[in-house]
């Protein structure tokens, strides 16, 4: 909170790229709404004053209506409103189109606490630290029933949906430290799943980073697929009962129907638990479901895994080697954390 | 000495509330006022009790720490407070009553197409009534209004199937309702009353009831739908069973977006009335006013994506809907300004049925614009789920609709009962409802933007000056709407008897006698005019001549 705080705030503080776009937004719809308000005020206040009933047998003349006006008061509210909508619209795509180049992390919420997972490892419960000057990707999916992502310091909001991804994305303007709200409703405790989300200089967020003991995701995911034995149809080789999966991430893969899909998280996922859904080209369906084997965290884990054995293009992705300890790869430097 | 003999000829005359004393004579009455006034009687219990549970709801949140009530009953609390207020108060509020009492005397007719039917409709309602005051007695529902599944199918320990199975029965008397209009208005139009000669409340009734008919079995499949997954476990919605919670989504809205319109049409209707016969003029563009409630109507179907722009539908998906749903906020502007424009060179009284209607016209107007907010893509995405959200609802169904029916109420008041309220009351009342709400309401806009997500039991303290303000309001707000409560009830016995035509106002039911007699009309009305022609009125003419010949005197 700001030193002034005894001043009364009409907005949340602007700590994301987003706000300053959205407050301005919001400020013009107010001035529109006050402006039309006013009008029909006065108006209906002149009117009352002016004619008001003088005698009991007053019959005033009739006006049956105006062609004029009725049109103009009605393609005037019109053209505003498509100008309305395409303000909203040309923020609304930015916000919900994919950023390029982000920071990538992967939260799940369950009833009633967020889970978020860095790339590099570190883990967090109903806190979110992130860098500011990046933009920051979250991939998010629940255990159990809807939930919302809201962080209203940087004004977004995406539903967190049990059996899909979903992905919101910001870039923290201003370090600090602001509210996660769950926004839709998720019974008991709904008003208790909220949290803290940290905006630190990315110095100050590399620190913190090397400051847990714990493994990137891609590790974890790889010891889970070697011990939930995925290794042993899907062979690096090629020649195992199931497609090869390195090299694969990203790229478009012949099902058996003739269609094709994107081999990427939400497929993966959906193969993972339904395995009979969407089929590989001159594969059988004899992979089991995992379905109450495996938690989104760990499917999370086995997705980053894929990735970071995947088409590599240009930069190195952060390969973890096989054998690679824990320590070293998390202190890997993360992608140029420029602007 | 002539007025004291008419006035015994009056009270010796039966109307429809003389005729017959008994209870069975109104449970198994086929009089449409009569069913008018049970709905009446009905729908205001349901009302009590949502507002109870409105109030509740205020206390818990003085204080930001959850410290009245456990976060589980504080979950029921808000979920039953929308369901009262919606399926059992705001959806049958105007139609039920006002449109039963009003519609077949405004037609020039006995009563509506299907007498039986009618009856039938509020058994049917009554028994859904009765369902969910078992579910409110056997724990109630913790799900919110909106039901949204997996949580409403899997996760909760509430009565939802119980509860599903009210709101199924229910809807069927909204079917039948809206069927029955459509058919009266069709079928029953007195000789000479055409489409365009129908008082503009009529056509706001018939718009409504197509959507009653049209979208009410959608919202009747969806709830069945969700109870066959609770019981049976089929997956429909509940991915863990292979079904999809987004589904859900689409075909609640898709019944409920239009839902907002059976709340709001009605009223609207009212205000026409009420603004054309509190300033003697007619409805100023009274072809645009009949059109845009059926406009609204019918695109009133094809916005409901606008209620998950950030559930994951589509990007494009999105903006469609988002798009379209300005478009259906033009009639409704369309109505705002034409109702304006009448009060321009009217004869304006200021009796309380044109301070509701004033208030009306502020309040939705509000709430309306406020929606332009909502319908924007970018800007919803922070204000969705939030009190913003919660501030605008109420805007359109307590600022619109409920005011348009108290409005109503205190218009046609001396019509159903024959005695008028107490109208230094009826005045000091609506001022009083039109300053608690906007105390209740606005502060809810400003801590729904500053964050403040919906369905809240506990909050950040930064949060409850907001929250302070908005209970405060709703004291006074209660205030508001237990008076009327109080003076209609006491006018009922003491009021001033109204005569047949105490507004002096223009339309059939305003021919006929206070109350009226069972069959309506002693004679068939033909029609030769349009609505609202100030200068057929009896009672203006007599008033003028009466003056005339004090001036000359
Ligand atoms: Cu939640
Ligand atoms: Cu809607």
């Amino acid at each position: 909170m700001s030193l002034f705080s005894f001043q009364i705030p009409f907005m949340p503080e602007q700590a994301s790229k987003f706000a300053l776009e959205v407050d301005l937004f919001y400020i013009a719809l107010w001035l529109i709404t006050i402006g039309v308000t006013i009008g029909i005020v006065i108006a209906i206040f002149v009117f009352m004053v002016k004619y008001k009933r003088r005698h009991n047998g007053e019959i005033p003349d009739q006006i049956e209506g105006h062609m004029m006006l009725e049109i103009l008061w009605s393609v005037i509210p019109f053209i505003i409103c498509i100008g309305i909508f395409a303000w909203g619209a040309k923020i609304y795509y930015q916000m919900y189109s994919e950023p390029k180049e982000s920071l990538e992390i992967f939260v799940t919420g369950k009833q009633w606490m967020w889970r978020a997972q860095h790339p590099d490892g570190q883990r967090e419960i109903n806190t979110l630290h992130v860098p500011v000057g990046r933009r920051v990707k979250l991939t998010m999916t629940s255990e159990d029933v809807l939930h919302a992502y809201f962080i209203p310091a940087f004004r977004t909001k995406t539903d967190v949906v049990p059996g899909r991804y979903t992905t919101t994305w910001f870039e923290a303007t201003k370090p600090g430290t602001y509210h996660i709200f769950c926004a839709e409703y998720c019974g008991t405790q709904h008003s208790g799943m909220i949290g803290t989300v940290t905006a630190m200089e990315p110095g100050e967020y590399q620190a913190w980073l090397g400051g847990g003991t714990n493994e990137p995701p891609a590790i974890v995911g790889e010891r889970l697929f070697s011990s939930l034995a995925c290794n042993t149809c899907h062979t690096a080789d090629g020649k195992g009962r199931g497609p090869k999966l390195t090299e694969l991430y990203g790229k478009q893969v012949k099902l058996n129907n003739g269609s094709s899909v994107t081999f990427d998280d939400t497929y993966i996922r959906e193969s993972i638990l339904d395995p009979a859904a969407k089929v590989v080209e001159n594969y059988q369906v004899i992979m089991p479901s995992f379905r109450g084997q495996i938690s989104e965290e760990q499917i999370g884990q086995v997705i980053a895994y894929l990735k970071s054995i995947g088409p590599k293009d240009g930069d190195a992705a952060a390969k973890p080697a096989a054998t690679a300890a824990a320590k070293p790869a998390a202190a890997k430097p993360a992608p140029a954390a420029t602007k | 000495m002539a007025t004291e003999v008419m006035a015994q000829a009056e009270e010796s005359r039966t109307n429809y509330l003389t005729n017959g004393h008994t209870v069975k004579s109104w449970l198994l009455t086929l009089d449409h006022k009569r069913i008018g006034l049970l709905y009446l009687f009905s729908i205001s219990i349901f009302f009590a009790i949502g507002g109870i549970y409105a109030a509740l709801i205020r206390l818990e949140l003085i204080t930001p720490q959850g410290d009245l009530m456990t976060a589980e009953t504080y979950n029921r609390v808000f979920t039953m407070h929308g369901v009262m207020m919606i399926f059992f108060f705001l959806i049958p509020s105007i139609p039920a009553t006002l449109g039963n009492f009003l519609l077949p005397l405004m037609l020039g007719t006995k009563d509506v197409a299907f007498p039986r039917l009618n009856l039938l409709s509020w058994y049917v309602f009554m028994v859904g009534a009765i369902l969910m005051l078992i579910t409110i007695m056997s724990g109630g529902v913790d799900t919110g209004w909106t039901f949204y599944p997996p949580y409403s199918s899997i996760y909760s320990n509430s009565q939802v199937t119980l509860a599903g199975v009210s709101i199924f029965i229910t809807g069927f008397s909204s079917i039948l309702t809206g069927l029955n209009f459509m058919v009266t208005i069709h079928t029953m139009r007195a000789p000479g009353l055409t489409w365009f000669r129908l008082p503009l409340f009529v056509w706001a009734h018939y718009a409504t009831s197509l959507i009653q008919v049209l979208g009410t079995p959608v919202v009747a499949i969806t709830v069945l739908a969700l109870a066959f997954e609770r019981t049976l476990q089929i997956g429909i919605f509940d991915p863990k069973l292979g079904g999809d919670p987004v589904l859900f989504q689409h075909m609640f809205w898709f019944y409920s977006h239009p839902a907002v319109y059976i709340m709001i049409i009605p009223s609207m209707g009212v205000i026409s009335e009420l603004i054309a016969n509190m300033t003697r003029k007619k409805v100023f563009g009274y072809h645009f006013v009949a059109f845009s409630s059926l406009a609204i109507a019918v695109f009133g179907f094809l916005v409901w994506g606008h209620h998950m722009f950030t559930s994951s539908q589509s990007m494009y998906a999105g903006m469609v809907f988002s798009l379209i749903t300005y478009a259906v906020a033009i009639p409704s502007a369309i109505k705002t300004f034409n109702w304006t424009a009448t009060i321009f060179k009217g004869s304006v009284s200021y009796d309380t049925p044109m301070i509701y209607a004033l208030a009306f016209i502020g309040l939705f107007t509000i709430g309306g614009m406020t929606g332009l907010f909502l319908a924007a893509l970018g800007l919803d995405v922070h204000l969705h789920d939030t009190y913003f959200v919660v501030a605008h609802f109420h805007y359109v169904m307590v600022g619109g609709a409920i005011i348009g029916y108290l409005g109503g109420l205190h218009f046609w008041w001396p019509k159903m009962t024959g005695r008028m309220y107490p109208e230094v009351w009826g005045r000091i009342s609506a001022a009083i409802v039109f300053l608690g709400f906007n105390l209740t309401f606005f502060p809810q806009f400003i801590v729904g933007y500053l964050g403040m997500p919906r369905r809240y039991h506990a909050y950040v303290p930064e949060y409850q000056v907001w929250h302070i303000l908005s209970t405060a309001g709703a004291s006074l707000l209660a205030i508001g709407f237990i008076m009327p409560v109080v003076y209609l009830a006491w006018s009922l016995k003491y009021g001033e008897k109204a005569g047949d035509n105490p507004w002096m106002a223009a339309g059939l039911e305003w021919e006929t006698s206070s109350p009226p007699p069972t069959e309506n009309f002693t004679y068939q009305p033909v029609i030769n005019h349009d609505a609202y022609e100030f200068e057929n009125v009896k009672e203006i003419k007599e008033a003028a001549a009466k003056e005339a010949a004090l001036q000359t005197a």
